[in-house]
């Protein structure tokens, strides 16, 4: 069983603002689950090489450039920003 | 026209009374956008009606048709698209309330592809939020109900793609598959839904869940409508690195076929009656002069647990965009960068992202490593490895889609275990990274029950010409 700590632990890992309620009730839903995902430890996986890719493909490249977007693109960009100033994303101080 | 007569076509019906003039694009298309708007309140399957987008989109094919130009197969030809692939200018938000004011600001490649065949988009369909769950149930907007038993679910995660095919709100749809979020919605709407190949169909344009398993797939009323939205959407794109080119030009008609037919797939908690229908079906395909063979892909049990710790861990990780700066939902009370962060997601992300996200960041962090994500690759390569030694000896492999009818609403939402069992016979594939469709192969009252059919990487020709000498 998860304590209380740890999945309080891992909401902090995940960014997730959780309340009290909700923590006891993912320490409970995550214990279970946990619970079942134990079955794999009955594979023997001694030798086995972990899996990497579904399809085995040689390493994709692209040049690295920089292309040029149009306004039209980029204004729906900003467009999207919870908060922008002149076409720049407004965060929160990072320090009080 | 007859507005009866036009809302249950196929794409080949529709593209020829297009051809013969018996009817307009935008007719066939207003047609469908009348059901959809007098159904959805019942069966919600839409999230956003593109009411205009439709009529420009058709008015576009008619001018092309008075023109009497060239009619590829899919122009005039109206679809859904699930709300987690973007449609330029149109809202898209992958069922979540963190995404709910978002506006796509391009087209994903498949849409881009459909576009260009002069494809009519109909609306965006609903689903589970992210494409997390089996039933629908999870979108922060409301419930999708099957057309066949408006007291239960369409499954999911692609449930209101599979609805609307179902309801003949479209002709097709195109949903997403993680680990059945296709063939499952499929299986309970009684629609053919294919997963192709990993790699076969772009993802760009597509919100991720996880992406070694996600595919984007048809869902359409018959194995040929499949093929066609396949053969569109397919192929190698610059801006998906893991998409290729598929060079199949085999001749799969009129073979013999080696079917192998997995033990491990008839387990004890298989619906006795979806047994019988498939065993059935199974033996109606014998008779047809194919051979079938009982095989066993032993390590079927252990692919469930190795599906949520794969995917939970890479839904982590994608998910961590989401973190109410660049776009999306922002909590408004938030002091500082922390507080954004917490609140944007604590408040933004439904009850089973968060759990799953929850997952995946504890079998990732420190310590937990090798104990869940090494050891559940390493099963991983242990299921391919079964379907690689199962497909020296068969072409194709048959399954039942799911081991239990649609379920009644609310039905599992208490048990998030009980929810993930039903992908137990979808999963697998997915981690193998293989394709499979699931086929409508005969009802339990008026509950659809389907056949899965599996082949080797890149093989979808010759699932297609199995699947259509299963058909109905």
């Amino acid at each position: 069983m998860l304590s209380k700590e740890e999945t309080e632990h891992i909401a902090g890992l995940a960014r997730l603002g959780l309340g009290e309620e909700e923590i006891e009730r993912y320490q409970k839903d995550l214990s279970s689950i946990l619970d079942y995902i134990e079955k794999l430890k009955e594979v023997d996986t001694g030798n086995i090489k972990p899996f990497t890719h579904p399809v085995e493909m040689s390493n994709i490249t692209r040049l690295d450039e920089v292309k040029p977007r149009n306004k039209e693109q980029t204004e729906k960009l900003i467009k999207l920003m919870p908060d922008q100033k002149d076409g720049y994303l407004k965060v929160k101080s990072v320090f009080e | 026209m007859n507005s009866m007569t036009n809302e249950s076509l196929t794409i080949k019906e529709a593209h020829e009374g297009l051809v013969k003039k018996e009817f307009s694009a935008c007719e066939l298309a207003k047609t469908h956008l009348e059901i959809i708007k007098k159904e959805n309140k019942n069966i919600f399957a839409f999230l956003t009606i593109t009411e205009d987008l439709a009529l420009a989109q058709s008015k576009a094919v008619d001018e092309l048709i008075a023109g009497g130009a060239y009619l590829p197969l899919l122009a005039g030809i109206p679809c859904a698209i699930k709300d987690n692939m973007m449609v330029d200018g149109v809202k898209c938000t992958s069922a979540s309330k963190i995404l709910e004011n978002y506006v796509a600001p391009y087209d994903a490649t498949v849409v881009k592809k459909l576009k260009d065949l002069g494809a009519v988009i109909l609306g965006k369909t609903n689903m589970d939020e992210f494409a997390m769950g089996s039933s629908t149930e999870n979108s922060a907007f409301g419930i999708t109900h099957n057309p066949r038993d408006l007291e239960r679910v369409p499954g999911g995660s692609s449930g209101g793609s599979a609805a609307a095919v179902a309801a003949n709100q479209t002709v097709y749809a195109l949903g997403s598959d993680t680990g059945g979020s296709i063939r499952q919605p499929a299986f309970c709407c009684g629609v053919v839904g294919l997963k192709p190949t990993y790699g076969a169909v772009s993802r760009y344009g597509l919100m991720a869940y996880a992406s070694s398993l996600d595919q984007i797939g048809p869902l359409a009323k018959t194995v040929e409508d499949a093929r066609i939205v396949f053969n569109a959407i397919s192929g190698r794109d610059p801006l998906d690195s893991t998409s290729c080119e598929i060079e199949s030009t085999q001749d799969y008609s009129n073979k013999k076929f080696t079917i192998g037919v997995p033990r491990e797939y008839f387990i004890e908690g298989i619906d006795p009656q979806i047994e019988k229908i498939i065993r059935g079906k199974i033996s109606q395909y014998e008779s047809l002069g194919h051979k079938i063979e009982e095989i066993s892909l032993p390590h079927t049990e252990y692919a469930l647990a190795c599906y949520y710790i794969v995917a939970t861990s890479e839904a982590s990780a994608n998910l961590a965009r989401f973190d109410g700066i660049r776009y999306g939902y922002s909590a408004k009370k938030a002091k500082n960068l922390l507080e954004i962060y917490l609140q944007s997601r604590g408040e933004g992300f439904g009850a089973e992202v968060r759990r799953r996200i929850m997952l995946g960041t504890y079998v990732l962090s420190a310590g937990y490593y090798d104990a869940y994500y090494l050891r559940a690759q390493k099963v991983r390569a242990l299921i391919k490895q079964d379907f690689d030694e199962a497909f020296q000896r068969v072409d194709a492999i048959f399954t039942p889609t799911s081991p239990s009818l649609a379920f009644k609403i609310g039905e599992k939402t208490q048990d998030p275990l009980q929810m993930y069992l039903s992908d137990i016979f979808t999963v697998s594939v997915n981690l193998a990274g293989i394709p499979a469709i699931s086929i409508p192969c005969g009802k339990i009252g008026e509950l659809p029950v389907g056949l899965q059919v599996i082949a080797k990487p890149f093989e979808e020709a010759k699932i297609f010409a199995i699947a259509k000498d299963l058909e109905e």
